[in-house]
């Protein structure tokens, strides 16, 4: 079946199995491989993407479910050539070491920012307590988030292009 | 003997930021499934849903006959081959594709080639194999009965019978001194404990793409290898291809924890499928079949024993294991220790004897037996002994914490000799432990314990001190299946002063390309950003035993620093000429040779590096360049140690635990980038509360792995896992070049006692001494009424 | 990774339409709404359907509202928003509570109420609250709709009454006040299924001294108790006054009545255990909610 939706700004149709999974749509369809995928019963969230603006684990969604809807991935958290405070933030706080699970970290926390500002720990632990990372025992983390809401406070616009620059 | 310092001074360039983040925080990383190539081709293996059958046949016709499907092999068509079995990595044998049985619930018994991942899935149906089902032992403690079954009929001259799933026994230490002091001790203690099967399940699964290309004859493989140069070696031995005619990427590897040590089936199958279809071939596992097939750990039924003076002088420890290495013995570890080196479960006591006996039995449960983590088995070690001293201490109504001041060994003699003969190289334990204890505000603690008994609440604290030994090893001691374990290293000056480093080791995720041009930058004196570590490509790199057991930092590590003096004594030469001195007139700051008593008078790394590239007439014996090889065959293992605290609470209406607080205060020598030590540290906590209390494999008795899913085999989230509180002391490594001793696995190794004894020490007003991980909300309830659960088996 | 069989894909745009589908594609047609619970049973291959009908483009299913004195829940409700809805914490704290405990919040973003209770497996802890605050379900078929209570809702372990060409479109709850409401569950794990878990509703008489019980309703998880509720419990806890003891007698009778099974959870013993002691802490919160003693 053909399938169009909108990944990160941009539309994309492809003729595709309606039984792919819109992680291997992503993928394996669009060549957009920095989401990954870590197990099969939607519980290490390695996977999460955003659909119409909400965290979902991508694993355990059809392809042609997220037709004519708006997608978001972590190659879209990177607005020209600079990169999301949460971005930032990982690599400020060491929020991450062989780098698989911190796609899907990043993206629910990019939208637990849009939606708390200033969380507290137990609120970012919270909203990646379905997510499993295997390296950072989640510290790091924890405390890239928090980074990432101290400098976006008092960023100058919305977008948090006030944000303090880090060298990558 | 050095000074320990609380506050160690890293090298040079301390806590810098990762050149790996770049590309992972952007979603550019390379990891298995990401590798896509002209013509690629997918791969799935058919497994067996028995632990023990008879194969009467294999039906493929159907699956064959499928539109997208290239190819279907078979154990028979791996015979016509010569590539049914493979070695291991104990010089046991495993079956690629079963031919004769199936022995355990997962194995592998045929691969189909497929245009894509969902047709090779499909035509998995359309296999049709008839299976004999055959009695299976599934309960290790009866491997060895008159009438078990008998599983390897494989090898040669087994018969059925008592030995008959018997893969080795070995022991350590002095079995009639041992014995001597358990006659006359005041105090002795005998207790069983199971450290249970778990799996380092790292998040990102196994997988390989095998590119054969039919007219060169070289076979490009892409896996997932922690392990480059030791994996050529093992697809030329099973595949019969010549290891010059092989080369092995390891892209990104999104964890390995010792999963990613041995060489697993479908990768010998996805070799065969590229060579059969003269197209590449991918095959990543779904996480079934890695937590059902791939290297389990741990799996240790041992009877521990501490003998002690009535007051709280530890004479001896005495233990013997059982250990289960299912079906085949896939044990990751150097060929001289088939138990690892368990033999360090004297732990970090001036004992008086030692002895432990391990007996390896066969199973029908998946094979293995590798270190997640656990630096050879040293996890089960410390557990074992740091258990047992927590039972002293019930038995002595002694404070665990002065037990073990008491009985640490002390700072002056080092280097130690342990009563099973491991040389332990540094350590001022006390300092580490009292730190430990302040971080903590243990005698608060103790306090507000007491107060909340009279509650009726369940308050635990429990200590843990560890000695690790990593660094794996000393050619002459440590092999794996022949091959020497010291590795090589190159480094080359750039013309223009910067540089490039090729090592052997494999990061995972520890941060190589950062810690390793730390290592160079602080020998040579330029920026850590001009040096570009080369690692994961056999081609690219010299040769080496790969990342696991802790030992890229003690062996890899010192391999760089030694490579960099090289060269810096290189540029000396280069320097005198230039300067128009003798290289004995020279001496070094970082980064410059300058003429000595003239330091104004001197030439920069970069200005060498170009000279020694130019025309320069340089002193006879001097070739030209800036460059360096070595091999780095260690001289001991570095012994890493910690003492940790935790403080759980217990909900006793439940059984439920909490990690309230965790102090780790580790001692890993010299620290390159405190930053990454620390992480390393997070890491292995949570590894620890996850092992201690909700991570384990158990079977049925009909055959069926209880853990095969995430659903079933539960990791620790964020909400699990305390805020660590982490401290440090210094002390280095005596033999290492820059001091530096291992310390990936550390926390793994030294947080399950921890937790334990925490959990313990809360139900300590239920009389409850010991009960075996994981402490699950029901083992928990189980405990406190007097008849905790065996874990390994399914719960009735 | 595993991926499901092959499966033909259908949008309904209204339940009408979906009702329509349903219909024409038979009994191997399976509704497809948040989906975490179908798609992960068809990549494992337990579940083959022929045909998906996805509703999630339907308009008006997830919707929650007060319509006279009833609580109404949209099918295609999502957890996360249940937990969201102040006007169903107001009315059923018992319904946070257990929104808090379900899953984790990245599923809780796509999984839906009317798939929890159709997939009605048997730890599911929807059915379990559901159960105890009697609530009704409306199922759509095509001649019509019917209102099933919820405590008649489950045949058994993955069956319901809605059958293979209906759907399920609501639930109502009938408000009454005075009542308290509260959740407890034991999981391994955050995010993981109940060992046990228990919700409890109870409403008092203020008329006399000592509070006493005028309703209670009472739901069980993962328990094998008979449609997720203690109905012996509820039955001896009305008219009873409001104290811990008579709480603790409701938990040992909801204990005694459930018929859990051993599975790596833990023993049936332990369970059983469970079920008493969460019956009991449930009530207990609850009790002191419906006092306004605790929020």
């Amino acid at each position: 079946m053909e399938i169009t939706m909108t990944v990160n700004g941009a539309e994309y149709t492809r003729d595709v199995e309606p039984r792919m999974l819109l992680i291997h749509f992503l993928r394996d369809e669009l060549e957009l491989t920095g989401s990954h995928w870590g197990c099969d019963t939607s519980n290490c969230g390695a996977c999460v993407i955003w659909l119409d603006g909400a965290p979902l684990k991508s694993c355990t969604a059809l392809a042609a479910m997220a037709g004519g809807r708006d997608i978001r991935t972590v190659e879209g958290l990177e607005r020209d050539g600079e990169l999301d405070v949460v971005q930032q933030g990982f690599i400020a706080c060491h929020g991450l070491q062989c780098g698989f699970c911190t796609p899907g970290m990043m993206m629910t926390a990019r939208w637990l920012l849009d939606r708390i500002p200033d969380p507290a720990d137990a609120e970012i632990r919270e909203a990646i307590s379905g997510q499993i990372c295997r390296c950072t025992g989640y510290e790091n983390i924890v405390r890239s988030v928090r980074w990432a809401a101290a400098h976006s406070r008092g960023a100058a616009g919305p977008d948090g292009s006030g944000a303090h620059e880090v060298t990558v | 003997m050095t000074a320990v310092q609380e506050q160690g001074t890293p090298m040079g360039y301390g806590s810098m930021r990762r050149k790996e983040d770049a590309r992972f925080v952007r979603g550019k990383g390379l990891y298995i499934d990401d590798v896509r190539l002209r013509g690629m081709l997918h791969g799935a293996v058919l497994r067996s849903p028995y632990a023990h059958a008879r194969i009467l046949s294999v039906d493929v016709t159907a699956a064959e006959a499928h539109p997208k499907v290239r190819a279907v092999i078979t154990g028979e068509t791996l015979l016509d081959r010569g590539m049914a079995w493979m070695p291991t990595l104990s010089g046991d044998q495993q079956a690629v594709l079963a031919t004769d049985k199936v022995r355990f619930q997962g194995q592998e018994v045929a691969f189909v080639v497929a245009d894509d991942r969902y047709a090779a899935r499909d035509a998995l149906e359309l296999i049709d194999v008839e299976y004999e089902p055959l009695p299976a032992v599934m309960d290790a403690r009866r491997a060895l009965d008159d009438g078990a079954p008998l599983i390897r009929d494989d090898l040669a001259g087994r018969q059925p019978g008592p030995a008959g799933n018997h893969v080795f026994d070995w022991d350590a230490g002095d079995a009639a001194r041992t014995e001597e002091i358990f006659a006359r001790a005041d105090v002795t203690i005998a207790e069983d404990l199971l450290y249970p099967r778990v799996h380092p399940a790292p998040l990102e699964t196994c997988g390989a793409v095998a590119d054969f290309d039919t007219i060169s004859g070289k076979l490009t493989m892409w896996s997932t290898s922690q392990a480059p140069h030791a994996h050529r070696l093992l697809y030329s031995l099973a595949a019969g291809i010549p290891e010059h005619k092989i080369r092995v990427i390891s892209p990104d590897i999104g964890g390995g924890f010792g999963n990613k040590v041995p060489i697993y089936p479908g990768y010998l199958c996805a070799v065969i499928g590229s060579i059969i279809c003269g197209r590449p071939v991918k095959w990543v596992e779904d996480r079934s079949e890695n937590l059902m097939s791939t290297s389990f750990a741990r799996d240790y039924h041992m009877h521990g024993e501490i003998a002690a003076t009535r007051d709280g002088k530890i004479l001896a420890v005495r233990v013997h294991v059982l250990a289960d290495h299912g079906a085949f013995n896939g044990a990751a570890q150097p060929t001289k220790f088939p138990a690892g080196f368990f033999g360090v479960f004297t732990g970090s006591y001036d004992l008086e004897a030692a002895y432990c006996h391990v007996t390896g039995v066969y199973t029908n449960k998946a094979p293995g037996g590798v270190a997640y983590s656990c630096s050879f088995r040293i996890t089960e070690a410390v557990y074992l002994v740091e258990r047992m001293v927590d039972m002293l201490a019930f038995e002595l109504d002694a404070d665990p914490a002065e037990l073990r001041m008491k009985n640490l060994l002390r700072p002056d003699q080092f280097p130690y000799t342990c009563a099973t003969g491991w040389v332990y190289d540094s350590g001022d334990y006390a300092r580490t432990l009292q730190l430990a204890l302040d971080k903590a505000g243990y005698a608060e603690l103790r306090r507000e314990q007491a107060a909340s008994r009279e509650r009726g609440e369940l308050m635990g604290i429990g200590i843990s001190f560890f000695t690790e030994a990593v660094g794996a090893g000393p050619r002459k001691h440590m092999d794996i299946l022949g091959l020497g374990m010291a590795d090589g290293c190159e480094l080359r000056v750039h013309p223009t002063g910067s540089a490039v480093l090729r090592i052997s080791v494999q990061t995972q995720g520890q941060g190589h390309e950062t810690t390793f041009a730390q290592i160079v930058a602080e020998e040579l004196g330029i920026s850590p950003d001009d040096i570009d570590v080369v690692h994961g490509d056999t081609d690219q790199t010299p040769f080496g035993l790969g990342t696991y057991g802790s030992r890229s930092t003690p062996v890899s590590g010192a391999a760089a620093a030694v490579v960099a003096r090289r060269v810096r004594e290189k540029a000396r030469i280069v320097a005198a000429a230039m300067l128009e001195v003798s290289a004995d007139d020279l001496d070094w700051e970082k980064g410059r040779w300058f003429v000595r008593g003239d330091p104004d008078h001197g030439r920069t790394i970069a200005e060498i590096a170009l000279a020694a590239h130019s025309d320069l007439d340089l002193p006879e014996g001097a070739e030209g360049h800036l460059d360096a090889s070595c091999v780095y065959n260690p001289p001991n293992l570095t012994y890493p140690c910690g003492a940790y605290i935790c403080v759980v609470d217990v909900d006793p209406g439940t059984g439920k635990v909490s990690v309230r607080r965790f102090v780790a205060v580790d001692d890993c020598g010299v620290r390159i980038n405190p930053m990454i030590v620390e992480g390393q540290i997070h890491g292995g906590l949570a590894d620890g509360v996850g092992m201690a209390l909700m991570e384990v494999i158990a079977f049925d008795a009909g055959g069926n792995c209880l853990g095969g899913s995430f659903m079933d085999y539960l990791l620790p989230t964020a909400e699990e896992c305390p805020s660590w509180e982490l401290g440090e002391t210094v002390t280095p490594s005596p033999h290492h070049p820059i001091g530096a001793k291992g310390v990936g696995e550390s926390a793994t190794v030294g947080s399950p006692p921890a937790v334990v004894n925490a959990v313990m020490d809360a139900l300590r007003p239920f009389g409850v001494r010991h009960a075996d991980m994981p402490l699950t909300p029901a083992q928990v309830w189980c405990a406190i009424q007097g008849r905790p659960l065996r874990t390994d088996l399914a719960i009735t | 990774m595993q991926v499901p069989s092959h499966v033909e894909y259908e949008r309904a745009t209204s339940v009408e339409h979906a009702l329509e589908l349903l219909a024409r594609f038979g009994p191997e047609s399976r509704v497809l709404a948040g989906g975490h619970s179908l798609i992960p049973m068809m990549k494992l291959r337990l579940a083959q359907p022929e045909t998906l009908i996805d509703i999630n483009g339907i308009s008006g299913l997830s919707r929650i509202a007060m319509e006279g004195d009833e609580l109404r829940i949209g099918a295609l409700v999502r957890h996360a928003q249940l937990l969201d809805s102040a006007l169903a914490g107001e009315h059923f704290p018992v319904l946070h509570d257990a929104e808090r405990v379900i899953a984790d919040p990245i599923v809780r973003n796509w999984g839906t109420i009317g798939g929890s209770l159709c997939q009605a497996d048997p730890s599911e802890d929807l059915s379990a609250v559901f159960g105890a605050i009697r609530a009704t379900a409306v199922i759509q078929g095509r001649d019509g709709a019917r209102a099933v209570p919820v405590r008649e809702f489950h045949l058994g372990p993955y069956e319901t009454v809605v059958a293979p060409d209906e759907l399920l479109t609501e639930l109502r709850v009938p408000i009454r006040p005075g009542g308290g409401s509260a959740y407890e569950k034991v999981a391994r794990r955050v995010g993981d299924w109940s060992v046990a878990a228990a919700g409890a509703v109870i409403w008092l008489d203020p008329a006399s001294g000592t509070p006493t019980v005028s309703e209670a309703g009472i739901g069980l998880a993962a328990v094998g108790a008979g449609h997720f509720v203690a109905e012996e419990a509820e039955d001896f806890l009305r008219g009873q006054p409001v104290s811990d003891e008579m709480f603790a007698r409701a938990g040992q009778i909801a204990a005694e009545h459930c018929t859990p099974s051993a599975d790596q959870r833990g023993p049936a013993d332990y369970k059983r255990h469970l079920t008493g002691e969460l019956t009991t802490r449930a009530l207990r919160r609850a009790a002191a909610r419906a006092c306004g003693q605790e929020a």
